[in-house]
């Protein structure tokens, strides 16, 4: 050791500056040439697209398919006959369809939806109020129960009950499942680096794959329903449980379980005695994570005919109907806050478990009465609602969903006509003057020097594995013969992870730079974030109609808190002591932020970039939904049209390949960086 | 002779992905830069063997990186040895399956550690029960025995505490009771007090010397710091880069470093503390007028000063069997003392 620390220290004095002068020039060797090689690029792109505008562009007219997706629409086909011939179609699938939609329909039965005969649910709003506050008192406290009556409360009120809980239904049903299979495999995944090194690519591409995409095929296998809906939330909400579960065990205090081996504990002993109490909060944090994926996820999967307000949201959309919109969407938002919060408030009991034994300041016994009570009560209540329709039916008087709905729609047109100027000058500047240049200048090019700018800026920006991910994703769009409006939704998804950047750069700036006002923004956004996506569809329409435009502002609505967060934690990242000799030298605040802060804080706003466009491309595609017309739109019809099938499919897949080829390319630049 | 408490056997660790095919090879006799240069291996542990007596108080000094938590783990097989073997009691515990090692560890074996290792979730008492635990004893068994061992360790009255209630020092003592809960054979510390404040870390020192007089445990006891060592060890071992640089009794280390590295870092140690008579005498110069007053050759130098400047003319030294080895005067003791006044 101390020999080591000679080594070291002796050739230090003399070659003091050696290893900055040996590594400086590499690194502005890099940095110089890249700006100088997108800018030949750029030029080479725009004469290209003087020359030859709207030649060997591959647009493919609406009703027309190609090979492959009349191919597909053949799979289709098949798949149907299977499940009337095919042994593993008709009975494995079958049944665990069957079996997932009657759990469903049961809890329909009980909860939300009027069975023939009866006039309410088997338990009516008064009993599940009660029953669902219990369990809110159970695992997270009292506050929660609070929050938990207000929001169904709220449910009634807004006239949105059976849709509400239908909601409720398919996000607690994917929970409970994801948390039964995400629990032990990320105990299995913190015991095994083999299986660990299996399995987390596969739960990365089940993640950030956008959720549009894997809606299709699902629907091929599952048949659209709850089943279906209920597998494709699976699909989204079970990796942060595994992985945190993963993460939360190994992040166990090496020194204890070493301690704990010494003292001779078997492997299950150290599981259950040692490490799981100790990865209890972290695992509630994935179990949180979970819940708010699962409901973002259940919500979009009302385009599989999946129960829930997803549908009304839908509806409200294709009819442009804000108000109606406006309703759904509100309770969607009030689910998610509610689940947010409850979830954050059980974390928070776990951690309090953790550090003295017990959630609970009352004593075990006293607390283990007082559940048993409430319980009572709450069973009490459920069994008068379901014999007395007092406690089953909401008054009608008491709604006001259809007058909130008007309300909203007067106002939504008063806005609209009275800053009409304001909203159109915008639409238009940003649809003029950005999207449509950028759109033709994507699209309107020969695919092949389009191929070519998209495969030089990979290599520029990330090198030869970025190159190679580009030329894989490149050649899968080909593939699908959607060329043409993969670059048109490539321009709309780069059009508004621009707009993403400057909000979040502003933003972010301004949080890294100042706690006062991180204090103020971040609760915030964390709020933005809990939000399901689709929501932001709704107050974007409102002020801009359909159009590209509308999907351009939700996916910005949508993308700007995390990219501001991932922003404002780069911003803050730069280290005390550079930002003090910065202003030893004099430096003005704004030089302090474009010399040094911002510069510095490069990694993170790639990271930022890198989020902000997957969030972008998922909200672009879901635009279909309100006229931005491209990939998302194919989806969309796919659904509704049984000849349009395999062009939907094939536009998921385009979607897909859009998606990894942005975050590769973003990656490898990252990596690039440092 | 009595059979040794622990015994270690030429016991080698070597990190890398082929640890295993390395023994017995030249590469093992190539230096650790070279060796990780070449195959990309680091030795930790280098052919190391020694005994330790029941009852003593081995001591293993090094600095960090020189492979001294590394030796302490491959002993329990915390970490799995690569080749080599160790004795426990004559048992070979690098032949045993993984139940034999386990009912090693919950009996016969007990660690306390650098950075403690408690169950924030467990209150005091169940921390230190928690060994017991898990070897199945009953619930009032395993309470009424961890409350011995509280008490014992001087925390009773924060047996309903949880740790991060606890100060360092109250924590490591909670480590210390969960080790000595199990009634094991040998006790092994790992830098226990190394996290811990100067005052308390002396405090809690102490503790251990009173420990060991009051449950006479044999103890292997890691650390970086010399005085540590040279206070609680009967015997020291020093290692460097893996490797035994001098095994010995405080004097000798001390009296008769091995080589440079220990004598660089034994310079600053005030020999008067350490050394005994044995290390100072004299042969006796004929015609001599020597004093009727005999010192054993085993007093630490401190210690016999008062006496040898109070007799008339020199001291004689005499061994255990009385045997005369030398004789001390003045000049001998001062020299000693005046040397490291000299030097301080």
């Amino acid at each position: 050791m101390t020999a080591t620390a000679t080594d070291a220290a002796a050739p230090a004095p003399d070659q003091g500056p050696g290893p900055t002068l040996e590594e400086q020039p590499i690194v502005e060797y890099k940095n110089r040439r890249i700006p100088l090689k997108l800018a030949i690029i750029a030029a080479v792109w725009v004469l290209g697209w003087l020359l030859l505008r709207g030649k060997m562009t591959l647009s493919l007219p609406y009703a027309e398919l190609n090979g492959f997706m009349n191919w597909l629409n053949d799979v289709s086909d098949k798949v149907g006959d299977w499940q009337q011939t095919n042994f593993f179609f008709h009975t494995v699938l079958g049944n665990i369809v069957t079996f997932i939609n009657d759990v469903v329909a049961w809890l329909q039965k009980m909860l939300s939806t009027p069975p023939g005969a009866r006039p309410t649910p088997e338990i009516g709003w008064l009993g599940v109020t009660a029953i669902l506050g219990w369990v809110a008192f159970a695992v997270a406290g009292w506050r929660s129960t609070i929050l938990v009556v207000v929001t169904l409360l709220l449910f009634n009120v807004l006239d949105i009950w059976t849709d509400g809980i239908d909601l409720l239904i398919v996000t607690g049903l994917s929970v409970l499942v994801s948390v039964a299979i995400g629990l032990p495999l990320g105990i299995w995944m913190a015991r095994r680096k083999r299986v660990s090194a299996f399995f987390t690519p596969i739960l990365d591409i089940m993640q950030t794959m956008p959720s549009f995409a894997y809606l299709a095929p699902l629907a091929l296998f599952f048949g659209i329903g709850p089943a279906c809906a209920i597998v494709i939330t699976l699909i989204y909400a079970l990796p942060p449980v595994a992985r945190i579960t993963e993460h939360a065990i190994h992040g166990v205090s090496e020194s204890t379980v070493e301690a704990s081996r010494s003292l001779g504990v078997t492997k299950g002993q150290l599981l259950r005695r040692v490490q799981l109490p100790m990865a209890r909060r972290t695992i509630v944090v994935g179990i949180n994570q979970c819940t708010l994926a699962a409901l973002a996820m259940a919500t979009v999967t009302a385009l599989v005919n999946g129960p829930g307000l997803g549908q009304d949201v839908i509806q409200a959309l294709q009819a442009l109907n804000v108000g109606d919109a406006f309703v759904a969407g509100s309770g969607i938002v009030l689910a998610a806050i509610m689940l947010d919060r409850t979830t954050t408030a059980a974390s928070e009991r776990a951690e309090r478990a953790a550090r003295r034994g017990s959630g609970s300041t009352l004593a075990p016994r006293t607390r283990q009465l007082l559940l048993l009570g409430t319980a009572v009560v709450a069973l009490v209540l459920a069994y008068l609602s379901h014999l007395y329709l007092w406690a089953a039916q909401w008054p009608d008087k008491a709604t006001i969903g259809s007058d909130v709905s008007s309300w909203i729609n007067d106002a939504t047109n008063w806005v609209v006509n009275t800053f009409d100027v304001i909203t159109s000058f915008v639409k238009n500047v940003v649809s003029y003057g950005l999207l449509n240049p950028l759109q033709s200048l994507f699209s309107n090019v020969p695919w092949w020097l389009m191929a070519a700018v998209l495969l030089s800026v990979a290599a520029t920006l990330g090198g030869r594995r970025a190159l190679a991910a580009t030329a894989i994703c490149g050649a899968i769009i080909l593939g699908t013969g959607l060329w043409y409006d993969s670059m048109q939704t490539l321009a709309m998804t780069i059009v508004a992870t621009v707009l993403t950047m400057v909000v979040a750069i502003v933003l972010g700036v301004a949080m890294g730079r100042s706690g006062r006002a991180d204090l103020v923004v971040r609760p915030v956004l964390d709020t933005f974030q809990t939000i399901p996506s689709f929501v932001y569809l709704v107050p974007a329409l409102a002020l801009f109609g359909a159009s590209r435009f509308t999907a351009i502002v939700a996916g910005v609505l949508y993308a700007f808190p995390v990219a501001t967060k991932l922003v404002a934690d780069g911003i803050r990242g730069v280290s005390e002591t550079t930002l003090e000799a910065t202003r030893s030298v004099g430096t003005t605040t704004w030089q302090t932020i474009t010399k040094v802060q911002v510069p510095m804080a490069r990694p993170g706003l790639i990271l930022a970039t890198n989020q902000g466009l997957l969030y972008v491309l998922s909200i672009v595609v879901i635009g279909g939904l309100v006229g931005a017309g491209s990939l998302g739109y194919f989806v969309v019809a796919g659904f509704s049209q049984q000849n349009l099938f395999g062009k939907g499919f094939a536009a998921a897949i385009a979607i897909t390949a859009i998606g990894v080829m942005l975050d590769r390319i973003m990656r490898y630049a990252a990596a690039r960086q440092e | 002779m009595t059979q040794p408490a622990l015994q270690v056997q030429s016991l080698w660790k070597v990190f890398g992905p082929k640890a295993e095919k390395l023994v017995g090879t030249p590469d093992l006799e190539l230096s650790r830069k070279e060796l990780l240069a070449k195959s990309g291996h680091v030795i930790g542990v280098r052919d190391v063997s020694f005994d330790v007596a029941p009852g003593e108080v081995f001591v293993v000094m090094g600095l960090s990186g020189s492979g001294k938590s590394t030796l302490v783990r491959l002993i329990t097989r915390l970490i799995e040895p690569t080749s080599g073997t160790v004795l426990l009691d004559g048992e070979d515990i690098t032949a045993m399956n993984d139940d034999a090692l386990r009912d090693i560890r919950r009996k016969k074996v007990s660690m306390v550690f650098q950075h403690f290792g408690l169950l924030p979730h467990r209150k005091v008492i169940d921390n230190v029960g928690f060994g017991l635990e898990v070897r199945g004893e009953d619930k009032a068994a395993r309470r009424s025995r961890a409350q011995e061992m509280v008490d014992l360790v001087g925390l009773s009255g924060y047996e309903t505490n949880y740790p991060d209630q606890l100060s360092g020092g109250m924590q490591q003592r909670v480590g210390l009771a969960r080790a000595l809960a199990s009634n094991p054979d040998i006790l092994m510390f790992d830098e226990p007090f190394s996290a811990l404040d100067p005052l308390i870390r002396r405090d809690m020192q102490n503790e251990v010397v009173r420990l060991h007089e009051e449950v006479g445990k044999t103890m292997v006891f890691i650390t970086h710091d010399l005085a540590e060592a040279l206070k609680l060890g009967d015997r020291i071992l020093i290692m460097r880069d893996g490797e035994i640089v001098q095994i010995g009794t405080p004097d000798q280390v001390v009296g008769a470093p091995a080589d440079d590295y220990v004598r660089n870092f034994v310079s600053e140690v005030p020999k008067s503390h350490v050394l005994t008579l044995k290390w100072v005498c004299r042969p006796e110069v004929p015609g001599e007028q020597v004093s009727d007053r005999t010192l054993p050759s085993g007093t630490i130098i401190r210690e016999a000063a008062r006496a040898v400047l109070d007799a008339q003319g020199p001291v004689r030294v005499v061994d255990d069997n009385g045997q005369t080895v030398g004789i001390v005067d003045d000049e001998d003791i001062l020299r000693v003392v005046v040397a490291e006044e000299e030097s301080a």
